[in-house]
């Protein structure tokens, strides 16, 4: 259909000229980065904690799960004797630029102590941002070693680096394999092309040389994390003949790529992961018995320390049916980092915050290992991690063994038989 | 790697493309008779990708008993949108109609996010996990209703403008605003008429895209662009330029992917859009403007 006479008034055979049609993309693209509104709630005269975390954009789902945390540290925290927190929400719509921005506003509206974001990029913004205004940022989950290289002062993560991960993954998948009898010869290696995706890569790279694993990597596939299909990825990595999955991603793409590979009838002896997405609860309840199998390497909690079970019992109660994980445990575990530094300190004084969060020793708390304590660089190198698999919609701990709750099974059941 | 791997990815991106061409169709048929470009367009294919979860969620309804419904509540929508608020703006300066209808897909977007979240949300049918083995050729079955139903709304669309009086009387107003309106033709109904076909189509392509991925409210913004890419490439306000334009993106997105690197699949695409407009910029199916 094509417009052969022209109106008066438009500028152009077609009436839209380039200018304004960029105009209007331009907008379309002001449009696309238009978000929801942040708000915030008064609890008298708390310690203002603004938390940054991914509530919009593609990695919503998991942003909505640590949230999940922040929701049930009240009670807890409250119990363990910890003074009150006023939290200020701010949603980095799953963008570093937005992250920036909003953690700029949420210092402008009073916050006094930064706890998030959930992404390695978006941490990276918001470190930036804290360093320079000079007020102290908890990291809750990111994992690019790079963050807590710079020499900040005001910045500290409570959770693994990307070699932390990476080195005591590939301990618990020997010891996996070993369990199982089932050691595959050779892997693909998926993994998305973000901040995290890029460093667990370089890590990968790096570690993988000196751990002496049995099988070696075929093919290594870099994909978007926000893709809508993953179909090609899928098809190339099954091409390889790889006997197993060796994945960093995120959990839209990892319930993409478990729908991908049922269509495409490929099931590999195993599926490895080394970041979330595939024991999120939203990928557990959408695939349902499609979730069985894969194993993730993860950092998790300890299901002996007493803060553990009230965690497990409070997210029962708010949210029944979601297992606890790692997005509530470390997101509740910045608090807990906030609260107690804000209680010894007696004082929201950004810098006399910032000394006491240095000098955290918490004992009782919910991730495997001694506790929290950081070292000059503002980074916990004490914390554990585990491999866990979905079974029946739960997860298990399968390794080390010492924190175990069940024993591996390997290989995985072919998608197209259950 | 074997060539059974570049087939059955050839074979799934044109699939997709097909799909992408509906939605495209719509924002074509849209530009080509009322001249305006609809920003909220990716924003309304989300409506019908909700309205499928939902219907399938709550009322156990397939998605293809969705097509009808669901096609018809966006031409309503498209209908009393032209005719309500996007008339009066048909005389004033394009930039006036481009923020009126951003604001059209902010405000769509706000409403999709306060109502259900920004969690994705899918349709998980007896079929979503089928696929069809045709020796070394593994199609995906849900991709291959889709694209077959996209072939046929596309060719029902095709015949109502070339043999119906009313699809005549469009293409009239389309060729001639003012020929039209000297031999009587009520313009502001067959624009609104229009505006409602191309939201039933988009609708149309919202119902069968759910089959093949998760809703978000962010998914709108990114298929707008999407369906600019495609009916630019194809040739902004030709219908069949919009089909050709999308099984050309489905197939660059899906070769560039298994050829180079997956993550750079869309710069691919992109790359086609910019040699297009530096070759062709009427489209590959576009005519030279008078």
């Amino acid at each position: 259909m094509e417009n052969k006479t022209r109106r008066g008034h438009r500028g152009s055979a077609t009436g839209i000229t380039r200018r304004t049609f960029a105009t209007g993309v331009g907008a379309a693209g002001v449009m696309a980065g238009a978000g929801p509104f942040v708000a915030t709630r008064a609890q008298g005269a708390a310690l203002k904690v603004g938390v940054l975390l991914p509530r919009s954009g593609f990695q919503a789902g998991i942003g909505q799960d640590c949230h999940r945390g922040v929701e049930i540290a009240g009670g807890i925290l409250k119990g363990l004797g910890m003074p009150p927190l006023e939290i200020m929400n701010g949603d980095t719509e799953s963008s570093p630029d937005v992250a920036r921005a909003r953690a700029e506003r949420l210092i402008s509206e009073g916050a006094q102590l930064l706890v998030g974001a959930f992404d390695s990029g978006q941490s990276t913004a918001i470190a930036q941002v804290a360093e320079q205004k000079g007020i102290p940022f908890v990291i809750n989950i990111a994992a690019a070693p790079p963050i807590t290289e710079q020499g900040y002062k005001f910045v500290f993560r409570n959770f693994p680096t990307a070699p932390m991960l990476l080195s005591d993954a590939f301990a618990n998948q020997k010891e996996v394999f070993a369990a199982t009898g089932v050691t595959p010869k050779s892997v693909v290696f998926l993994h998305v092309n973000d901040t995290f995706g890029t460093a667990m890569q370089k890590g990968i790279g790096g570690i993988l040389s000196k751990v002496d694993m049995p099988y070696k990597v075929v093919d290594t596939i870099a994909y978007d994390p926000s893709a809508r299909d993953l179909s090609v990825e899928v098809a190339k990595a099954k091409a390889t003949g790889a006997e197993a999955l060796l994945m960093v991603s995120r959990l839209n793409d990892a319930m993409l790529l478990t729908r991908e590979m049922v269509k495409q009838r490929w099931t590999p002896a195993a599926i490895l992961s080394m970041g979330p997405g595939w024991y999120e609860d939203q990928y557990l309840k959408t695939l349902g018995k499609l979730a069985d199998g894969p194993m993730s390497f993860v950092p998790w909690y300890d299901p002996n320390k007493p803060v553990s079970k009230q965690l497990e019992a409070a997210l029962a109660k708010a949210h029944p049916g979601i297992n606890l994980n790692t997005n509530h445990i470390y997101t509740f575990e910045a608090l807990l980092i906030a609260a107690d530094a804000y209680k010894r300190a007696g004082s929201t004084d950004p810098k006399v915050l910032a000394d006491a969060i240095r000098a955290t020793d918490i004992k009782d708390n919910v991730s495997i290992g001694p506790g929290v304590k950081f070292d000059a660089k503002g980074q916990n190198v004490w914390l554990k991690n585990a491999a866990i698999q979905n079974r029946g919609g739960k997860l298990v701990t399968v390794a080390p063994k010492e924190a175990a709750n069940a024993k591996p099974v390997l290989p995985m059941a072919s998608y197209n038989k259950r | 790697m074997p060539v059974e791997i570049y087939l059955n990815v050839a074979f799934n991106g044109l699939l997709t493309g097909l799909v992408y061409g509906l939605m495209a169709l719509g924002l074509s048929v849209i530009f080509g008779v009322v001249r305006v470009v609809n920003f909220a367009h990716g924003e309304m294919m989300t409506l019908a990708m909700y309205a499928t979860v939902v219907a399938f969620t709550s009322l156990g309804l397939d998605p293809f008993v969705m097509l009808v419904p669901a096609s018809a509540a966006l031409f309503v929508l498209g209908y009393l949108l032209q005719a309500g608020l996007i008339n009066p703006f048909i005389n004033r300066p394009e930039h006036s109609q481009f923020m009126l209808l951003v604001a059209v897909a902010t405000i769509l977007v706000n409403i999709q996010l306060i109502v259900f979240g920004p969690d994705a949300r899918n349709v998980q049918t007896s079929y979503s996990f089928d696929s069809y083995a045709l020796g070394s050729l593994v199609i995906d079955a849900s991709k291959a209703y889709a694209a077959a139903t996209a072939l046929v709304v596309a060719a029902a669309l095709f015949a109502f403008f070339r043999y119906t009086i009313l699809g005549k009387s469009i293409r009239a107003c389309a060729d001639n605003y003012a020929g039209a309106l000297v031999v009587g033709l009520d313009v502001k109904h067959l624009y609104a008429l229009t505006f409602g076909i191309g939201a039933a189509c988009v609708g149309a392509a919202g119902v069968m895209l759910s089959l093949i991925i998760d809703v978000t409210p962010g998914l709108g913004p990114a298929y707008t662009l999407l369906a600019f890419v495609i009916v630019i490439t194809g040739g902004l306000g030709s219908m069949p330029g919009a089909l050709l334009g999308g099984i050309l993106i489905g197939l660059t997105e899906a070769l560039a992917g298994l050829l180079f690197t997956p993550s750079a699949k869309s710069m691919f695409a992109f790359g086609i859009l910019v040699l297009v407009l530096l070759f062709r910029p009427q489209g590959i199916l576009g005519k030279k403007p008078r």
